[in-house]
Parts: structure tokens; sequence; C-alpha cells
């Protein structure tokens, strides 16, 4: 972990409704917070919920103004879904990470007007276009933990182990321990440690 | 001292601000993006403020006006459409006032993004002559709603407080202040003349109210949330609520920018000292141009040679919410010289699945509209759906909603069609939470003049859209007390309805028959689907396809639209992080393909 701590980070986190985006975004600024920064964010939250496109943006440092991250600005993506990672690549930065989770949601409208898709074109695109991605197999992950719910967790720890958020692996597993569920806790820590080791 | 930070959404700001102010009496109806100050309150209340969620904004308004009356500080809350239900007691209230402070926080949603309208509650505050408060970030937000109670009392007056969903969803870091002393309420005091509206008293406080909002004008050029940043060159930028954080973030040099915090009143005095000196001021503004207006009446009056630029002469967008992508765009335009426009990034991408708002896999709703649908195969019928998660009804494959216009107009849509086409069966649907705030005098309309509609009262036991609140049909308060639950069914039978049938929506069989029993009847037919919303409830089982048994029929999916349900290299599959056993899908498919899960797999 790099101890020169950079002066602003912009982390952009983007899913599908119900994957559990907000939790995640709730633990980097609290993290950003306890380490000592101001945070600014936002989410998105209301109709969009129900299996819409929804996005965390959160920015953490000094001089920042808009809750939402201006494009080509984010340092990071942890995207819970390969297209929406493709959606938002407008906002990553030249040289920027992205964390993405391979498994492909599929709208109900795509099994409906066959315009269908499979995720992996998602994931081959993001390689010809990131230089530093990260690539997850969060099914597994979840699978191994026995809880469909962790996803979010996994992705966290596989974008500290990383190296690009600012905030180290005690600093978020603490955010853990007092903003999530206590009885889950010991489930988040192993996706969370899983998460950080089986990236592809 | 250490100084205490919290990440708050601007929500939760407002909701600390007035509970730091000493609010003691906190009503409103849910409504994104508005309802987590409420929750907030709730979530924070020491047993010293009476948090409610009323039956809707009308009620909330008038139970806040009380609370004023009686001295106390009362904070109401809504969605900017909200305030046009509660606008009766508004604007009557506007002419009578207060003596508690009384602060109205209407939430506007540019875009809009969950919302009917793009509204500007500004504009309510120019059309009922009351203050009202922009905060441009939650921070801002934190204190101002401390600072809206304080003019409020000061000038008698409820005021408006209107945040954007950017600063109402946006999160923080807030430095936390200590509580302000507030004096108890001091009760009410009887006195006819001021709470009594007659036409004399209204014309004696209309121009008291007009002399007033001269006063507070030119206390607004004062107050330090409007300001002014002097910067270099001829051109200023004026601007408020949350563009003035996009344009901050923007502007890298000196360029004068005028923040506007109090739209109305207008701070005319600071806007006049902005102004001088300008040649062109670029407006940037969500939703109405109310500072361009403003800012041209100014130029007028004083004949000053500024140009104003905004929505009006099409230099800035005119719908829509304002980005930093879209003021940087403007600004380029504006100072080309000072703000450079973003690279044209002409990105190479791929086709992206499109992905509408559905209902939830397991939703009671898809299995209600489903049978509804089933029932009227090959039959004229028209389905006037209203606003909830059964608003997604209307997506195919389901396409079960004709009409949408506002809350509780289902009930009076469907009469209004009905009488111009008779041979028509026209189905209204309503959730419980809809039909507590304003359906239940559409029903009363339809009974009292005999027009045949059928009713539908999806009746899932929450406010579920909103994100789950409790409403009088649920037999909790927002206090946390259990309360006598109100039976719709019990409603409906006092209103004089004789033919009401309850049915399990996710029983198919009985689902339909209801559905058949009332079809051909006359008058006004209810059909009460009751099952929970999914998301106050536990999943019992769950269902997969039997592969051997499956033949890629894809009926499941053509008919029902569960987003359980997708297609893998060709096979049909449960998502199982997804399913929640509702077992609609296992009752429609014609190879019986699909079962429980059972306890070993």
């Amino acid at each position: 972990m790099n101890n020169q701590k950079r002066e602003n980070q912009n982390i952009l986190l983007c899913g599908v409704g119900g994957q559990g985006t907000i939790l995640a975004s709730k633990l980097i600024a609290y993290a950003a917070m306890e380490a000592g920064k101001d945070v600014r964010a936002s989410e998105t939250i209301g109709m969009s919920q129900r299996g819409g496109s929804v996005v965390s943006h959160v920015r953490t440092g000094t001089d920042i103004y808009s809750p939402l991250i201006p494009y080509q600005k984010a340092d990071v993506i942890i995207a819970f879904e390969p297209a929406e990672a493709v959606r938002c690549l407008p906002y990553l930065k030249q040289g920027g990470t992205v964390v993405v989770n391979q498994k492909a949601v599929k709208p109900t409208t795509a099994a409906l007007t066959g315009q269908d898709y499979e995720g992996k074109e998602m994931i081959h695109f993001l390689q010809s276009q990131v230089t530093n991605l990260i690539i997850l197999d969060g099914e597994v992950i979840c699978k191994e933990v026995g809880s469909p719910k962790v996803l979010n967790i996994a992705l966290l720890g596989a974008a500290i182990a990383s190296g690009a958020l600012d905030i180290t692996e005690e600093e978020m597993l603490d955010a853990l321990k007092k903003n999530g569920k206590e009885k889950f806790f010991a489930l988040n820590q192993k996706a969370f440690e899983l998460g950080g080791r089986r990236t592809l | 001292m250490s100084v205490e930070k919290k990440i708050l959404m601007g929500n939760e700001a407002i909701a600390l601000g007035a509970i730091r102010a000493g609010v003691r009496m906190a009503a409103g109806y849910p409504g994104t993006p508005s309802t987590e100050i409420l929750e907030t309150i709730a979530k924070e209340n020491d047993g010293s403020i009476h948090v409610e969620w009323s039956v809707n904004e009308k009620a909330a308004m008038e139970v806040g006006a009380g609370a004023a009356y009686a001295g106390a500080r009362s904070l109401v809350t809504m969605k900017q459409v909200g305030l046009n239900v509660a606008s009766d007691p508004l604007m009557s209230l506007a002419y009578v006032g207060v003596k508690g402070g009384m602060v109205i926080v209407s939430a506007d949603d540019p875009g809009p993004i969950s919302s009917q309208t793009e509204q500007d509650t500004r504009l309510f505050g120019q059309f009922s002559k009351l203050p009202v408060f922009d905060p441009s970030s939650p921070e801002e937000a934190y204190e101002m709603i401390g600072e809206a109670f304080a003019y409020s009392e000061k000038y008698s007056t409820p005021v408006l407080f209107r945040p954007t969903t950017r600063v109402c969803h946006g999160r923080a870091s807030v430095t936390m202040l200590p509580d302000l002393e507030i004096a108890e309420p001091e009760g009410f005091i009887k006195d006819t003349q001021r709470w009594v509206i007659f036409p004399r008293l209204s014309y004696q406080n209309h121009i008291k109210i007009e002399d007033r909002n001269v006063e507070l004008s030119n206390v607004f050029s004062a107050y330090p949330r409007n300001l002014i940043e002097k910067g270099d060159g001829r051109k200023g930028i004026a601007t408020g609520g949350v563009s003035y954080a996009y344009v901050k973030e923007v502007l890298q040099s000196d360029v004068s920018v005028l923040k506007v915090g109090t739209p109305h009143p207008f701070p005319e005095k600071l806007a006049l000292e902005f102004l001088k000196g300008l040649d062109e001021v670029l407006v940037i503004e969500e939703l109405e141009p109310v500072i361009e207006r403003a800012l041209l009446v100014i130029v007028g009056k004083y004949h000053l040679n500024t140009v104003i630029l905004g929505k009006l002469t099409r230099d800035t967008k005119i719908a829509g919410e304002n980005s930093v992508e879209s003021v940087r765009a403007d600004l380029a335009k504006f100072i080309p010289e000072k703000v450079e426009d973003a690279a044209n990034h002409s990105m190479e991408t791929l086709q992206l699945p499109i992905r509408p708002p559905v209902l939830c896999a397991g939703c009671p709703h898809r299995a209600s509209f489903y049978a509804v649908k089933k029932a009227m195969r090959g039959r004229k019928a028209v389905f006037s759906g209203d606003i909830g998660c059964y608003t997604l009804g209307n997506a195919k494959p389901l396409d079960m909603c004709d009409t949408c216009l506002c809350m509780g107009a289902d009930v009076t849509i469907a009469q209004g069609l009905h009488i111009i086409e008779p041979d028509t069966t026209n189905f209204s649907f309503i959730g419980d939470s809809t039909f507590f705030a304003s359906g239940i005098t559409g029903v009363v309309n339809a009974v009292y003049n005999q027009t045949d509609i059928v009713l539908v009262v999806l009746d899932n036991s929450t406010t579920a859209m909103t994100g789950h609140q409790p409403h009088p049909g649920t037999g909790m308060t927002m206090m946390g007390d259990v309360a006598a639950k109100i039976r719709i069914d019990k409603i409906l039978e006092g209103i004089g309805v004789a033919d009401i049938v309850k049915a399990n929506p996710l029983n198919l069989e009985e689902a339909v028959a209801a559905v058949e029993k009332v079809r051909d009847e006359k008058g006004v037919r209810v059909i009460i689907f009751q099952a929970p919303c999914i998301a106050v409830t536990k999943p019992k089982t769950q269902y997969r396809i039997q592969e051997e048994k499956c033949t890629k029929c894809q009926v499941c999916i053509k008919q029902i639209g569960c987003p359980a349900i997708t297609i893998n290299d060709g096979r049909v599959e449960i998502e199982k992080s997804l399913c929640f056993g509702c077992g609609l899908c296992s009752q429609i498919c014609p190879g019986k393909a699909i079962g429980e899960v059972t306890d070993h797999e």
C-alpha cells in the first residue's frame, strides 16, 4: 500500500439496481472520512433502483464542489456488471483503474427482444480500452461465502488489494465493522479477503 | 475541542438541521427525493418531536400549520408534485401566516429522475408570495434550514425550502454545530382577527405581504447565502442551487459569480451591485429561468446595458438537469478564454443493454396484472394506472398501464373514459398507500355518479416505491406506535360498494376467478389483491427449471417478464439471487417444468 496519500480521489461505482452499490459507496466514503478527508458523494435513489442502471459517485479530498464526478476524472471505476462498466467509461481518467465483476446481469427486455448479450464482449472491449483492468468472478466468491449479497464487499476487496484506492485494508474492514450489520461481519470479511485474492 | 464531522445525505442534513433548530412537529408524505428527511427525524427523535407520515401532503401542511399556530416550530416535507396537493392550504396560509417558525420543504427533481413533472418550487414561492431558500449543498442545507426557521418566526410567515435531487441525495462531510436555543411554544392564543381568514383580512394582509417582501428583498441582499464572488473581466455568471457547485467545479480562474440562495424575494440590491460593470451575464440554473427573469427585471428597472443570457436566449439547456459537463460546455461558449471545452472524446463504444426499471422478481403486482390481463383477453378494456411501483406494469410484456397522470387519478380517469365509451370495461389500479392518499374521493365520486368501473386495489401492505413507509392500513405509525389498521374493504363498504372480492394474486386461478366474477357486473366493483411487497416479507421457497421438461417455449419470459428468468446459452434459467419464490412462472408453464427447489438442492 502506498503511504503517499493522493490529494483528491474520484471513485465511481456502477451496477444494476439491487446489487448493493449504495452500501459499498457509503463504506468508501466513511473510510475516507475516518482517514481525515472531506467527502462528497451522490447516489441513484428512486425508480431506477428497480433493476435500472445505478451509479454512485464518491469524491474525497479538498476543493471539491460537484457531487457528481466530471467525465474523464474518475481514478477508479468499481463496476458490478460488465455492460455498466462500459457505460461509465467516459468517466474514467487516462490511466485510471477499472475493477469489474465479470458476470452479466441481463435486462428482462434483452430476453424479450432478442437483443441478448453475454457479457464477454463487454469484458473484451474493456480489455481493449483500459490499461488497469481487474476482473473478478464475483459469482464464485458469493458461492464460496454462501451468500449472493456479498458481491459488493468482494469488489471492495479487489479494489483495495489493487492499491488504486487511498484506503487500506484495515481502514475498510474498520468501516465495515462500524457500518455493516454485526451478524454479517464474518461473511463480509471472508468475501473481502477472497475479493482481494481471487482476481482473474 | 474536536470538531465533529459526519457524512450526511442532504436529506439527513436537513433533518439534523431542523432538529438542531428545535423543530417540534414534522409531518409529510413520502416522495422521491424528499423521503429521507422525515425518516431521519423519526430515527434521531429524542421523544420531543411529533413525527408523522400524514395521509397526504394537504393533511401534512395543515397539521404543520396548526402546530405553528400554537407557537411550535414545524417542518412539512414533500416532493414538488406533493406541493400541488397541498397548494390549497399553502395559498391561504401565506395570507394568514404563522406564529412558530414553519418551513415547508418541497424537493424539486430536475431531469426529472423520479417525477411526473419538471415544475419549479421557486415559482410556487413567487405565486404564494412566500420566501424561498435554495441550498446548494448538504452542508449549506444543514445551516440554512435553521436560518429559514428564524426568518419564518421573525416575519410570522411560512417559508419554502427547495432542495433538488442532487442536494437531497448528495452526501458531504458536514460539521456538526451546537443546538440552537429555542423558546418553548407559547400555545394557541385565540384571535379571530388573526386566525380566521376572511376577505377583509386577506385584503389587509395582502398589503402587508407586499411591503414585507420589499423589506425581505433588502434583508436578503445582506444575507450571506446570497453572495458575490468578485472576479476579473466584464462577464459574469449568476447561479444558484446545485448549479453553483457545477460552476465552481468548472471555473479555474477569476470570474465574477452571483450565487442566489433566496430566489424569492430576490436580493435586488445585491444583484444590482453584481450587474454594475458587467456587459454580459450568463445564468446557470435548473428548471425555470427564475434568476434570469429576475435579472432582466432589474436591468430594465435600472436601465442597465447588461445582456442577460440563459434559458430564454437558448444559451443554456431549457430542460433536464445540469451537470459539470453541461455547465462546462455553456461556459466554454460564454468565456472561451477562461474555460476550455472538454476534448470531444468520440470514443468507440458498444451497443449497451437498455435497462428500464421493472417490477422486482416476486412482486405481487406482476401476478395481479397478469390475472387481469388473462381474464380480459379478447375483451375491450382500458387499464388506468397510478403513481407507485405498479406504474411499472406499463412495461412489456405485461403492458397493463394505459394511463397514468397523478396520485389518485386512475380512479377518476377511468370514470371519464367509461362515460364516453360505455362498451369498454374500465379498470383502475391503485396501491394501498395511494388509495388512502387520494383514492377514496374518486371512489365516492364513482358510486355517487353511478359510473361502472372495476377498481383493483393492489394491497402490498406498504408504501413500496419510496422505500417502505407505513400508512394508515399498516397498523404502524412513524413514531413506532401500533395503531388500529384502517381497513380498505370497510371503507369501501361504508362508501356503498356492494361488490368487493378479495384474492391472493399469487394464486393465479383464484385471482383470475376474482376478475371473472366482477368483470361483467355494473356499478363500482372492487377486487382487493392482497400479498405483501417482497421487501417487507421473506421468501418461503425458490423455483427452478427442470431442464429435462423445459421445451424452451419461453412462455415464462414472454408473458410475465420476471427479471429472475433469463436465457443462458439457449437454456432458460432462474437466477437464484433474484427468485423470491412467488411461483407465478410455475403456474403458467405449459410443460409444468418449473418446480420448487427442494432442500437438498
